[in-house]
């Protein structure tokens, strides 16, 4: 299975509220049967982003899990225009990224999720979603990017 | 310059790498190499110890415990959580090589030394490592001896090696199963500290090798030690066996050979070749010469009995200090033991035993003085040094002088030849030829020898201080941030 589907792309997200947000990517991640709980894995991403929030400078937001009720390694991205507070000190988040993995899940599925956590660093990557036309753009990029180097 | 990192972060999915490939990112922009561990959910692949050892700093951006952090003990190291690796990875890697550039190890934990510094500065912490190593030998052997003179009188020492003592002929122990009853517990006390006395040397060759190569540099280190003890070679002989054995395993152990050689090097080819090749020209190339040297010091003092007693005691109190049980040093007290054996009371024996004791006595007094020019390890010697100097054990002195060599010597030499010079021109005797305060009876005016000493302490003192204030930012070794 793909890391990431165009169903798992909400390009204009409304809400600015980090929560809900994330509850609206995880929908998606249920909806596509990757997710067996969608509150369980809800409760385990929140446990994450209190140890500490997962907002990054240059206007990233990156909530994640391993969770029992994760099936598949999975990316959900939703892209804000306004900017989601994800706890970064430079401002809010534009680019948000939903990892769901898999507890306890084996070292070559976790293998993808690190390939793409080091993509995002590089700002051309950001720059590159930021500008995505559409879901199959942002699928197509992550996917070469992440899945193909 | 080489340096490595550790990422961890509580999910082990996604800060992990992403600070990891920041880093990297930031080391190359700025010219470095970086090798990372991300200790995340991908597996562990963890540095090999070669890159840890090769890398001149450590980076630690973790929000959760390293693992196995005890692998960069010793690194110079710079830490924070993972987010800040990935916003602001740059200012980590501007610390690592600042702190990198500014920070020598711990003499405690130097197994290696980082390049950073020049010339000077990395002899200097070789130097201080071996020192380091050999401080609780000094330590050790002196204060048995020291017991031993306490509890045995100073004849023990004689009891057990054989020669004169108060006019008293002892054969000495050969057979070590009749130690405890020629010499009693004293006895045994004496010959456990003579065994650890024999060690200093080949500790302190050893483990300089061991700084400069490592591992690899400790068999040669320490079997050139041995015969620079062998061959009459004192501290110095060590130093320059330690040196040399340091050198040559460093570079041997850089020869790329085949992969099929490569297995046997460490086992059999490094060992076998350094340990050969050191040992080779410690006997045929320094020996020789250290033994002719020996030879023309003997017969030039023999000839200098007529230049005045003043003369005389001065030159033996400086050859006492020059290099404390070594070659120099030998023939003065060789010199005086054998103005001894006749049994009568000898000016020549109490300007030794007085002017061997004021190096311990003086650097003790200087680490009192100025504790800042000193390591910890050196104000460690110090405390020792008191006793050590007080029972005529002018070993106690070798730490500093293996440390600092061209600061600490000249220094030692010229409080010793000051107190060689005063005793005999008091007229003092001695009828023991060695136990320091403890033989004090068998001293001949034993209070003007106890102000000629207290004297050469001051100067010694003194002289040392002022030569460590010059050059002094060389000699204040940085305390490093330790993992």
């Amino acid at each position: 299975m793909p890391l990431i589907t165009e169903d798992l792309v909400l390009l204009d997200i409304e809400t600015t509220d980090r929560a809900a947000a994330t509850r609206e990517l995880a929908a998606r991640l249920g909806a596509a049967g990757r997710v067996t709980d969608v509150e369980a894995f809800l409760v385990d991403v929140a446990a994450r982003e209190a140890q500490m929030a997962t907002g990054l400078e240059g206007g990233i937001g990156l909530p994640h899990a391993r969770s029992a009720a994760v099936v598949e390694p999975s990316l959900a991205f939703a892209r804000s225009a306004d900017g989601i507070d994800w706890g970064a000190p430079d401002g809010p988040a534009h680019l948000v990224f939903l990892i769901a993995a898999p507890d306890g899940g084996g070292a070559e599925h976790m293998k993808i999720l690190a390939a793409l956590a080091r993509r995002l660093v590089h700002q051309s990557f950001k720059d590159a979603l930021a500008a995505a036309a559409d879901s199959a753009a942002v699928v197509k990029l992550i996917t070469e990017e992440v899945i193909d180097r | 310059m080489k340096l490595v990192a550790v990422t961890s972060c509580p999910t082990g999915i996604a800060h992990t790498y992403m600070a990891a490939e920041a880093l990297e990112q930031a080391a190359a922009a700025a010219g470095h190499e970086l090798l990372v561990e991300t200790q995340g959910s991908a597996g562990m692949d963890p540095l090999a110890p070669q890159d840890i050892a090769d890398a001149r700093a450590v980076i630690f951006a973790a929000d959760v415990e390293v693992r196995d952090r005890d692998r960069f003990a010793g690194k110079p190291l710079v830490q924070s959580g993972v987010k800040h690796a990935i916003n602001h990875p740059e200012e980590l890697i501007a610390q690592a090589v600042a702190r990198a550039s500014d920070s020598t190890p711990t003499a405690a934990l130097a197994s290696k030394v980082d390049n950073a510094g020049g010339a000077g500065t990395r002899l200097r912490q070789w130097l201080m490592t071996g020192v380091s190593y050999m401080i609780p030998f000094v330590a050790a052997g002196g204060l048995l001896i020291a017991l031993a003179f306490l509890f045995g009188g100073a004849e023990v020492a004689t009891k057990v090696s054989g020669g004169t003592f108060d006019g008293v002929k002892y054969a000495g122990v050969t057979d070590l199963s009749t130690l405890l009853d020629v010499a009693g517990v004293p006895g045994v006390l004496f010959k456990i500290g003579a065994v650890a006395f024999s060690m200093l040397v080949p500790i302190l060759a050893g483990f300089i090798a061991f700084a400069i190569a490592d591992r690899p540099g400790l068999v040669p280190g320490v079997v050139g030690g041995l015969l620079a003890g062998a061959i009459g070679a004192g501290f110095l002989g060590g130093l320059v066996a330690g040196l040399m054995a340091g050198g040559v395993a460093y570079y041997l152990s850089r020869i790329s050979l085949p992969r099929a050689l490569q297995a046997v090097m460490p086992v059999v080819v490094v060992p076998l070749v350094s340990t050969a090749i050191v040992g080779t020209i410690m006997l045929l190339v320094v020996g020789s010469p250290v033994a002719s040297a020996q030879t023309a010091l003997t017969d030039w003092l023999a000839g200098m009995t007529g230049a005045g007693a003043v003369g005389l005691g001065l030159l033996l109190g400086a050859m006492m200090a020059f290099d404390m049980g070594g070659p120099v040093n030998k023939v003065a007290y060789t010199f005086a033991v054998g103005t001894l054996a006749s049994g009568t009371p000898s000016a020549a024996m109490a300007a030794v035993m007085a002017a061997g004791m004021v190096p311990p006595l003086g650097l003790a007094l200087a680490t009192v003085l100025r504790r800042k020019l000193f390591t910890d390890s050196e104000r460690k010697a110090g405390e020792a040094g008191w006793l050590l100097g007080a029972s005529f054990i002018t070993e106690g002195a070798i730490p500093f002088a293996a440390a600092d060599p061209l600061r600490v010597i000249p220094s030692i030499m010229l409080g010793a030849a000051a107190t060689g010079g005063l005793t005999m021109a008091v007229g003092a005797t001695s009828l023991a030829p060695h136990g320091g305060i403890w033989v004090v009876g068998l001293i001949g005016k034993p209070l003007l020898v106890l102000l000629a000493i207290a004297i050469g302490t001051v100067i010694t003192a003194v002289s040392v201080l002022a030569a460590k204030s010059v050059g002094r930012a060389e000699s204040t070794v940085p305390v490093p941030v330790t993992v």
